[in-house]
């Protein structure tokens, strides 16, 4: 589903290299996790993935479903299906997240060249999302994340995370700053998204939230490489040994 | 880096593509010659066949104005203005006051048509009902070409006519009204307007007359280095009601041109005005370069008891807009207020807001100001709200909020607040928020291309004020605001 290889970036205006011929795939069906230390490239990762401009690709490429993302649009690969839950959610000033859910569900559908929702199913399905996540219903007519709790942020990413329905789901420590029930919550939130057709990119630093989404594969992240992978038995390694034996391997 | 020039190089291109109404109409004009002298006074009053008291009233304000200095209190900066230099009225050769539009030039016709603003009744009757009607004053740089519905008005008691036409048939109301809310030596620009105005809009609704239609004009600057000296009076006498409009477009020339209006609107006991301005002179390039120079002074005076005047405008054009439409609440029990958007992009320089001056008693006023501000412009909202000592329950409500798109541009909130009466009730809100390239790149990750993203961000934070505009014109407005900022983030 996604392959990503030999993937080399700097940072667009100065001569700081990030990423240094990074290789990796997430098949579908599939939820891989990424672990590293601060500073690994993790975020960067994420960003160029979905097409943020501050980066410049020097080499490499990735591909979703074959198609070869570094040539579009953020929005196109949005679109495509990429869907990245930030580390740090923005505020949107004076929309409604309703108001915006609804534009970003129909901007969707139009690139995709479908029809525009109609207003009662989106407020059904927006309603029934949300309740499953524990989101008041107040909070959707609030500006989106404007003075929002870290915790309610983060939940809110994966609201729209259900709503978009993408094939690509990039969880960028989606479980940093939620208390012991919301990590459950959230973590239901996306099982409950897993899917066939769909592949997901978890980024976290603890195994609690991999206790409750049990990875497929787990990526050990250094320097800006991929420098060892395993089954889910590697995160509990990490969390006994840290990430000191590799540091020389990077 | 790469990211600010990139937005440098966007605003630059739509300044060539997105400003639609920057074309020039070639037509014939009659002009003297430039610079200004006791000598254009008389020519202007002259070609406008005016009584003597109204050259002698212009004459006194050109003494007065030689005596004044260009005030330097606002937030904007522009070289010198060379008053010699400008051309203080321009005419289509075709003659000054066409009795009707068979007489008016083509080209003039076809220059509105161009703007969205058909002239002919019949195409402004097709298709529309009669309560969405509207009536148009069409001043073509110095002087109204045509004004619309004029008999089906008069038929309600309603004048609605040039302010040159108004001096001729209408002398007693001019008279007794002209300069009574902005005194001749208000201020440096509004005297100068005094000495020189050319045309404007008169309006006059009778007693207990709701205006059947609403009432426009439309300003089109189209000579070069031609200064616009408008002048618009509307009264609404006793127990009446009147919403007007009023719109502005130039062509782009390389070089700034001044607009120095003067608008005075005056409120009788329970009557009401509602005055719209969907500002869109030519804003000049990204630099900087040409643009319109809207230096404007208008001002409502609520004298009777119980009135109301409404103040909403949408800004988003001009190089440097000067302009604090302002209440004076006089009548007790009247009501100001003042709703706003200002949008500036390029090199635009915004310093607006209001006053509200409450005199009466039991006298409100509500200020719903909205700034947005991008590119390399800068935005000021200044405000004043006073209360007079006999002005007992005093009550306002001000609310101000700016949006900063990208991070070369600024904004400025300058409120004043002088209560002389214990019983006043001020209340003040203030907000910025701000949209980077980081709000960008949220929004599109979500599917949603810039343009859309910007629009949705901006729709919400203008809803409040368009809410107060007539419906069509709202649509305009909006869609207006969106190409004003289009490409303002990288
Ligand atoms: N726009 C930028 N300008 C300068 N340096 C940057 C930029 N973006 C990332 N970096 C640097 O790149 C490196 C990788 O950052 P990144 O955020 O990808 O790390 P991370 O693995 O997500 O870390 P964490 O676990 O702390 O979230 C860091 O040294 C960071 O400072
Ligand atoms: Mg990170």
């Amino acid at each position: 589903m996604l392959e990503i290889r030999n993937l080399t970036v700097k940072i667009a205006d100065e001569d700081k290299q990030i990423l240094n011929g990074l290789n990796l795939t997430v098949n579908a069906g599939e939820v891989a996790a990424i672990m590293g230390p601060n500073g690994s490239g993790k975020s960067t990762l994420s960003y160029v993935i979905a097409g943020k401009e501050d980066y410049e690709v020097l080499d490499g490429e990735i591909l979703l479903n074959g198609e070869n993302l570094l040539e579009m649009e953020a929005d196109a690969r949005a679109a495509a299906g990429i869907f990245l839950a930030f580390q740090y959610p923005l505020e949107i000033p004076g929309v409604a997240t309703m108001t915006f859910l609804k534009a970003a569900m129909n901007a969707q559908r139009k690139a995709r060249g479908e029809a525009e929702l109609l207003t009662p199913d989106f407020i059904k399905q927006v309603n029934a999302a949300a309740d499953k996540l524990g989101i008041n219903r107040d909070m959707l007519r609030r500006p989106l994340n404007v003075g929002f709790s870290g915790g309610e942020k983060k939940r809110m990413e994966i609201l729209q995370m259900a709503l978009l329905a993408p094939s690509m789901c990039i969880l960028d420590e989606t479980d940093s700053g939620l208390d012991i029930d919301a990590l459950r919550i959230v973590a239901d939130g996306v099982n409950a998204l897993r899917a066939q057709n769909r592949g997901f990119l978890v980024i976290t630093h603890y195994q609690r939230l991999l206790d409750h989404i049990v990875p497929d594969t787990v990526h050990v992240m250094s320097k800006g490489r991929i420098v060892r992978s395993g089954g889910k038995e590697l995160a509990l390694e990490l969390e006994k040994n840290g990430y000191a034996a590799y540091s020389e391997a990077a | 880096m790469a990211a600010v020039q990139e937005t440098i190089d966007q605003v630059k291109s739509i300044d060539v593509t997105e400003y639609k109404y920057g074309f020039v109409t070639e037509i014939e004009m009659d002009k003297p010659a430039k610079g200004l002298t006791e000598d254009t006074v008389r020519y202007i009053s002259a070609r406008k066949n005016e009584p003597e008291w109204m050259l002698e009233w212009r004459l006194d304000a050109f003494r007065r104005w030689k005596t004044m200095t260009e005030p330097t209190w606002s937030r904007v900066n522009y070289p010198p203005i060379n008053y010699q230099d400008i051309y203080y009225y321009a005419a289509p050769k075709s003659g000054a006051s066409p009795q009707s539009l068979d007489e008016v030039d083509p080209a003039i016709l076809e220059t509105y048509k161009k703007l969205g603003i058909p002239l002919r009744e019949q195409e402004i009757l097709a298709g529309v009902a009669p309560e969405n009607r509207v009536a148009v004053d069409a001043v073509f740089d110095s002087v109204s070409v045509v004004t619309t519905f004029k008999k089906e008005l008069a038929q309600a008691g309603v004048i609605f006519c040039s302010i040159s036409d108004a001096i001729q048939e209408h002398p007693e109301l001019v008279r007794k009204y002209l300069a009574t809310v902005v005194p001749v030596t208000d201020n440096y620009f509004a005297t100068l307007n005094c000495a020189v105005f050319t045309d404007g809009s008169f309006v006059y609704i009778p007693k207990g007359v709701r205006c059947p239609m609403e009432l426009s004009t439309y300003f089109r600057i189209n000579e070069q280095n031609t200064g616009q000296f408008e002048r618009t009076l509307i009264i609404a006498d006793e127990g009446s009601y009147v919403s007007y409009l009023e719109g502005c477009t130039a062509p782009k020339r390389d070089e700034n041109q001044l607009h120095a209006a003067v608008v005075e609107l005056i409120a009788l006991d329970d009557a009401e005005i509602k005055y719209s301005t969907v500002q869109n002179w030519y804003p000049g390039d990204a630099e900087g370069k040409g643009g319109i120079y809207n230096f404007v002074t208008k001002r409502g005076d609520c004298r009777g008891k119980n009135s109301k005047i409404s103040w909403t405008q949408v800004e988003t054009g001009s190089a440097i807009t000067w302009k604090y439409p302002s209440c004076i609440l006089r009548g007790d029990g009247s009501r100001g207020e003042f709703y706003s958007i200002a949008v500036s992009n390029g090199a635009q320089q915004v310093d607006s807001g209001t006053k509200m001056l409450h005199l009466g008693k039991n006298t409100t006023s509500k200020i719903i100001a909205k700034g947005i501000a991008a590119g390399k412009s800068d935005s000021t909202y200044r405000g004043m709200v006073s209360a007079h000592r006999k002005a007992t329950n005093a009550r306002n409500f001000t609310n101000c909020d700016s949006l900063l798109i990208g991070d070369q541009c600024g904004a400025h909130t300058i409120p004043y607040i002088e209560a002389k009466t214990a019983t006043a009730v001020f209340e003040h809100e203030a907000t910025t928020s701000k949209i980077g390239e980081d709000q960008m790149f949220y929004c599109q990750q979500r599917g949603l291309s810039e343009e859309e993203a910007v629009a949705l961000i901006v729709n919400g934070f203008v809803k409040e004020v368009l809410q107060q505009l007539p419906m069509e014109f709202a649509v305009e407005a909006q869609k207006l605001i969106t190409i004003s900022l289009e490409g303002s983030v990288g």
